[in-house]
């Protein structure tokens, strides 16, 4: 930060008044420089968002385009008190999240800790463990799906219903759907922490590490007092970036339990797509959309005065 | 209580490769792990990986294998030499299966007899115009990305102007307007006659790869911003005084300079944004057509027109992945490095 822009304090005379290209030119360059990536995020993210608050405001079903009119709140007020599903919806978005994000943490810090030790095949034990981030969400949800949890031929079902008492082979999106879309969720995103942490891990001075052991400190004891403390603000921006993406997860629902049994595993994000798309209602499936958006701004308000803190920070 | 980062050692770009010789130089090896923790490291790996593995396993199976458990892990070429002749996949899956006596594995018969059958069917099912999207895609808005996302990284952190936080920030909170929440009228909008009611613009968008690209771009940029301002900010700020008293402008200072310093985080985030990008579903599926189909579509599809033949849908998720993964896994260290920038700094 440390280095202003000096030369380039803009020095137009007195004459009359500068044209715009002059004024432009005459920018400092940062700002210049950002100006093109700012106006494309405004314009593709914020025009699409003007246009739902109109249509949210509309009563229009495409499949029903003659009864196209103003409707007033009446979107607004449905979702927020008569629609049970907006409601288990709000709360599945923040289980998920919460308890996806929070998993995903405690076992990318266990991958990392596992592989910042040496041993023979550690680089591919790491290349193993960070294998789920990369496949596909789609594939990946698909496989999980039917040769991992399906109830006859699922690779999970067969293990429980051999190796544990009583032969329990339960329907797992069934009876467990919560329980599974968290579990495919933290499969996938641990490797993604575990990979923030190892770089921290990874940060901490050998000089530091040694003296500890020379001081006769156990592995947990290292672990406790240098490497946790040490990982605080890798965990705060692998949790940031975490409830970023998961906070909007859709493939595994859409392709797992398509929000099913009944709104056991909606989320705000599929129940919207299933009002717009699917329901062809626009305009309820935007009023949803500006809820969702509210209340992320909220979220992203809180978030952000946190990266502020961690970005100030040390 | 906080180590103090190495921050000195962390400035230039050969001293960032510091984390790929991780303690080499001390020959001791004081570090190494005894050998139950090594065990445990192993078993937490294959379990992890265990679906991948089933699933790249099962695109070599013939159909009834498939769906026979306990899984058949282990390839054997023409052990099942009588049983699903090349043409088929029998529709009960217990015939052959059981057929070979189980005498390999005490109980459990593990083998199959590995098969291409299936990415023959795939591939002459016109898999490749969906992969060939995908690429475009993932490409074309990773390249768009950097375009827009180098310059103004640069500028947020060595040309900061009074706001540049509040304008970081505005990029990441982009990143969180969820898509569902536009996707109504992101398609109006994209359609050739928009809404009628609003005097019928449409960008006509909907059938090209252009649409995609835009949405793409929109949706990585944040995280690259993100990355690459971190990478930037590393720079060690006496080269840049230096170069600047030696009479260097902007392009010179950034073309000759900063490029070739920052090119490690570069990597990293050209790497983060066609992984988001190759991966997406969400858009890819609401906005799909006819000419613009990326592979997630076809695995879609092929669920709802084949729905249990697993071994078909396991090849062609396979093939879905595998550009991506080997991506990743060649570039796994950059891909450590580059995520974490922002809690380094």
């Amino acid at each position: 930060m440390a280095v202003a822009d000096r030369s380039l304090s803009p020095a137009y005379g007195s004459a009359a008044r500068p044209s715009l290209f002059h004024r432009l030119w005459h920018q400092p360059v940062g700002r210049l420089l950002i100006l093109p990536a700012l106006i494309y995020a405004i314009i593709v993210t914020q025009a699409p968002f003007l246009l739902t608050l109109y249509y949210s405001f509309q009563r229009w079903n495409l499949q029903r385009p003659s009864t196209r009119g103003f409707a007033g709140l009446d979107n607004y007020k449905f979702l927020l008190t008569r629609d049970n599903a907006f409601r288990d919806a709000l709360l599945n978005t923040a289980i998920f999240t919460v308890s996806a994000v929070l998993l995903s943490l405690l076992v990318g810090l266990f991958y990392a800790e596992l592989v910042n030790h040496r041993f023979p095949g550690r680089g591919v034990v790491r290349t193993l463990l960070i294998t789920p981030f990369l496949v596909m969400p789609a594939a990946a949800s698909l496989t999980w799906k039917n040769m991992m949890l399906n109830p006859t031929y699922g690779a999970v079902d067969w293990l429980t219903r051999t190796a544990l008492p009583g032969n329990p082979s339960p329907n797992w999106l069934g009876v467990y759907p919560k329980e599974s879309i968290v579990l495919v969720l933290v499969w996938r995103w641990a490797p993604f922490m575990m990979l923030i942490l190892l770089a921290g891990m990874q940060s901490i001075s050998e000089e530091v590490r040694e003296a500890a052991r020379v001081d006769g400190a156990t592995a947990w004891q290292e672990f406790r007092s240098i490497t946790l403390p040490h990982l605080s603000r890798f965990m705060q921006l692998g949790g940031l970036l975490g409830t970023v993406y998961i906070v909007q997860d859709f493939d595994p629902i859409y392709l797992m339990t398509k929000g099913g049994p009944g709104t056991a595993t909606t989320n705000l994000s599929y129940l919207t797509y299933r009002k717009a798309v699917e329901a062809s209602n626009v305009g309820q499936g935007a009023a949803l959309g500006v809820i969702v958006v509210i209340l992320s701004m909220i979220v992203i308000t809180l978030l952000i005065r946190w990266l502020d803190r961690m970005m100030r920070g040390t | 209580m906080q180590t103090a980062l190495p921050r000195s050692s962390s400035v230039s770009p050969t001293a960032s490769r510091r984390w790929a010789l991780p303690r080499r130089r001390r020959g001791v090896q004081k570090d190494q792990a005894s050998p139950a923790w090594a065990v445990l490291a192993w078993i937490v790996a294959l379990v992890t990986f265990f679906p991948v593995l089933h699933m790249v396993l099962t695109g070599f199976k013939h159909e009834a294998d498939a769906v026979d458990l306990p899984p058949r892990l282990l390839p054997v070429p023409g052990i099942t030499e009588s049983a699903a002749p090349a043409e088929g996949v029998s529709a009960e899956p217990a015939a052959d299966a059981d057929a070979p006596p189980a005498e390999a594995t005490g109980g459990f018969d593990i083998r199959f007899d590995p098969t291409l059958e299936q990415y023959d069917t795939i591939l002459g099912r016109e898999f490749m115009p969906f992969f060939r999207n995908s690429a475009v895609a993932s490409l074309g808005s990773t390249a768009l990305v950097m375009l827009l996302a180098i310059p103004a990284a640069y500028g947020l952190a060595l040309r900061p102007t009074k706001k540049w936080k509040d304008v970081l920030f505005f990029f990441i909170s982009t990143r969180f307007l969820p898509a569902s929440g536009v996707i109504v009228p992101l398609y109006i909008l994209f359609s050739a006659n928009g809404d009628p009611r609003l005097g019928g613009f449409g960008l006509d968008l909907l059938g090209t790869m252009r649409g995609l690209i835009i949405l793409y771009t929109a949706m990585n940029l944040p995280i690259a911003i993100w990355m690459l301002r971190s990478f930037f900010e590393e720079v060690p700020r006496d080269v840049l005084d230096a170069a600047r008293v030696d009479g260097a402008g902007v392009m010179r200072e950034m073309t000759q300079i900063l490029l070739p310093m920052v090119a490690p985080g570069i990597a990293a985030t050209v790497f983060i944004s066609i992984i988001f990008a190759w991966n997406e579903f969400f858009l890819a599926v609401s906005l799909a057509a006819v000419g613009t189909s990326t592979v997630p579509i076809f695995m879609v599809k092929f669920v709802t027109a084949e729905g249990l033949f697993w071994a078909k849908l396991a090849a062609s998720s396979t093939m879905a992945v595998l550009p991506i993964v080997l991506l990743g896994w060649i570039a796994q260290k950059q891909l450590v490095r580059g995520l974490s920038m922002g809690a380094v700094k």
